[in-house]
């Protein structure tokens, strides 16, 4: 089984790497929006610019996953290769986990270059440790949003898929908290913000990175929550689902 | 011993009914055709039994259970559509990737040699040509050392020589014991290999028997000449169908020679006789037109 979830990650991995342009493409949107937004806004600030880094981290995780999944596994589905895969003796498991591996191996790529400015044009800090930290907790706060887009992509066709999930980025966002500073945003926001996956998961990347940032119990819970349901969906999705139907 | 089963298997996407209550059983051994023009249900039928879909109704059985867990189909091979081969990945990855999937593969060396890839292993599948595409898929079927392998119209647009050696490959495997179930649209290529076909139409079975019974029944000439008469004032023996266009009569018939002599001996005047075989998808027209008229 974890033989065969390899064989499927370096499978997605090596197609991926084989078309370099689509993975410079995931590293320079989070790149630029930092250099845009965060750089000139709050980089002389330590501790606004370490909130400000820390959010477009959970936003290009939640963006990378979202688009990469959703898009991503709704194109595969388009395929004639997917239904062939399906005919080879292995169930849903180790073709998910390999996509998710291929994910996390993604958004290293994608956030390098954010980390890389926040520490060289910004007074953003870490500890040695709270990077560690921050680290462990960015690859467990990616489950959710992966299992978002494999809910996604396995249950509706690809212009569907496109189109929910550019409806869905933006308010998961915003309604997150990720676009404004902590206790910035409308009432209604931070109110509905720990309980979104968004701001559950950038409420755990503060509290690892920003110094005196409580762990927020409720909004953790949320997020599990929120992982298990989206972990269903996604199952469910991939079992009913039985690829295009014609060919 | 059954090695795939459809018992009433019916599938239906949206409105349209692919499959319409197909019994089949393949025993263990068997080679067997799948014969049948475009959108007979063929395809349908290999997915159903290959656990790609569920059917609508009915029931398909793959090594004694259900074809849609993975356990059932630890000894299936099947081709994929050459055309959707990851086109960024390299041969050698390919047939490692399908490899990994079975217990115990046929080892690369042995699969690339086996189906004349081993010059090929570097390149990328988008870079072969059709035939080397053709040939890495059928390779793909083998890999797991299966003891069913489905193969979708494995030697269309190969030449003489690829081809041999594919035939070649498949005989072998069932010599060996193996089952084999071949689609195709193209009678030659059944003929050469299968010893029962089973013949779709429309979603159903329209034939069931040996390859000879089979070539008989779906053998159709077409006989056309110039008359002034109507082909339905005489009751022309073997006539299946036919085609009228202004006075020029194509008669659709099993046995040309015989509907000639039927010609001369009712006197029919005709001029420009003119004698063709027709394509399958004539034949298959005819007599799809023909049985379901009477209701066979």
């Amino acid at each position: 089984m974890t033989t065969l979830t390899l064989t499927h990650a370096k499978f997605s991995t090596l197609e991926l790497f084989r078309i370099p342009i689509a993975v410079v493409g995931s590293a320079f949107w989070p790149a630029a929006s930092m250099l845009a937004f965060v750089v000139p806004f709050a980089g002389d600030d330590p501790v606004a610019s370490t909130f400000a880094t820390v959010s477009m981290i959970t936003f290009a995780v939640m963006n990378t996953n979202l688009f990469q999944y959703g898009i991503g596994v709704s194109e595969d589905r388009a395929q004639p290769w997917d239904p062939y895969v399906r005919t080879l003796p292995a169930g849903a498991t180790p073709r998910f986990l390999g996509r998710i591996l291929t994910g996390l191996l993604m958004m290293v790529f994608s956030l390098a270059p954010v980390v890389l400015i926040a520490a060289l044009f910004t007074e953003a800090t870490v500890s040695p440790a709270a990077f560690v930290g921050a680290i462990a907790v960015c690859a467990l706060i990616s489950v959710p949003f992966i299992l978002m887009g494999l809910s996604i992509g396995y249950s509706l066709p690809q212009k569907a898929a496109l189109v929910v999930a550019q409806i869905l980025f933006l308010p998961l966002a915003f309604g997150g908290g990720l676009l404004t500073p902590p206790g910035g945003a409308p009432g209604f926001i931070e109110t509905l913000a720990p309980f979104l996956p968004t701001g559950g998961a950038a409420r755990l990347m503060w509290w690892v990175t920003v110094d005196g940032f409580p762990f927020d119990l409720k909004a953790t819970l949320a997020l599990l929550g929120w992982t298990v349901l989206f972990g269903i969906v996604a199952v469910w999705a991939y079992r009913r689902d039985e690829g295009r139907r014609f060919g | 011993m059954i090695h795939a089963r459809a018992e009433g298997a019916t599938k239906r996407y949206g409105s349209k009914l692919a499959l319409d209550g197909v019994g089949l059983e393949v025993r263990r051994g068997e080679l067997v055709g799948l014969l049948g023009p475009n959108g007979a249900g063929k395809s349908t039928l290999v997915t159903l039994l290959t656990g790609g879909r569920r059917p609508t109704a009915g029931r398909v059985e793959l090594c004694g259970g259900d074809p849609r867990d993975p356990r059932n189909r630890r000894t299936l091979g099947v081709t994929p559509q050459e055309t959707g081969l990851p086109a960024s990945l390299r041969v050698g990855e390919v047939i490692d990737f399908v490899r990994s999937h079975f217990p115990d593969p046929l080892s690369r060396a042995e699969l690339l040699d086996r189906f004349g890839l081993s010059d090929l292993v570097q390149r990328q599948t988008g870079g072969l040509s059709g035939g080397q595409k053709r040939r890495l898929a059928v390779a793909l079927a083998f890999a797991g050392r299966p003891e069913i392998v489905f193969l979708d119209e494995p030697t269309t647009g190969l030449d003489v020589e690829a081809r041999r050696d594919l035939w070649e490959a498949v005989r072998m495997f069932h010599a060996e014991g193996g089952t084999v179930v071949l689609t195709s649209h193209y009678l030659e290529e059944i003929e050469a290999l299968a010893e029962r076909v089973v013949v779709l139409a429309d979603g159903r079975v329209l034939a069931d028997d040996s390859v000879a019974a089979v070539r008989g029944l779906i053998k159709v000439s077409r006989v056309s000449i110039t008359s002034p008469v109507q082909p339905t004032d005489f009751d022309l023996d073997g006539l299946v169908s036919f085609e009228q266009a202004g006075d020029r009569l194509h008669l659709l018939t099993p046995d040309a020679d015989r509907m000639v002599r039927e010609l001369i001996a009712r006197d029919v005047p005709f001029r420009d006789l003119e004698v063709r075989p027709t394509s399958l998808e004539e034949a298959f027209l005819a007599l799809t037109g023909s049985l379901t008229g009477k209701d066979l």
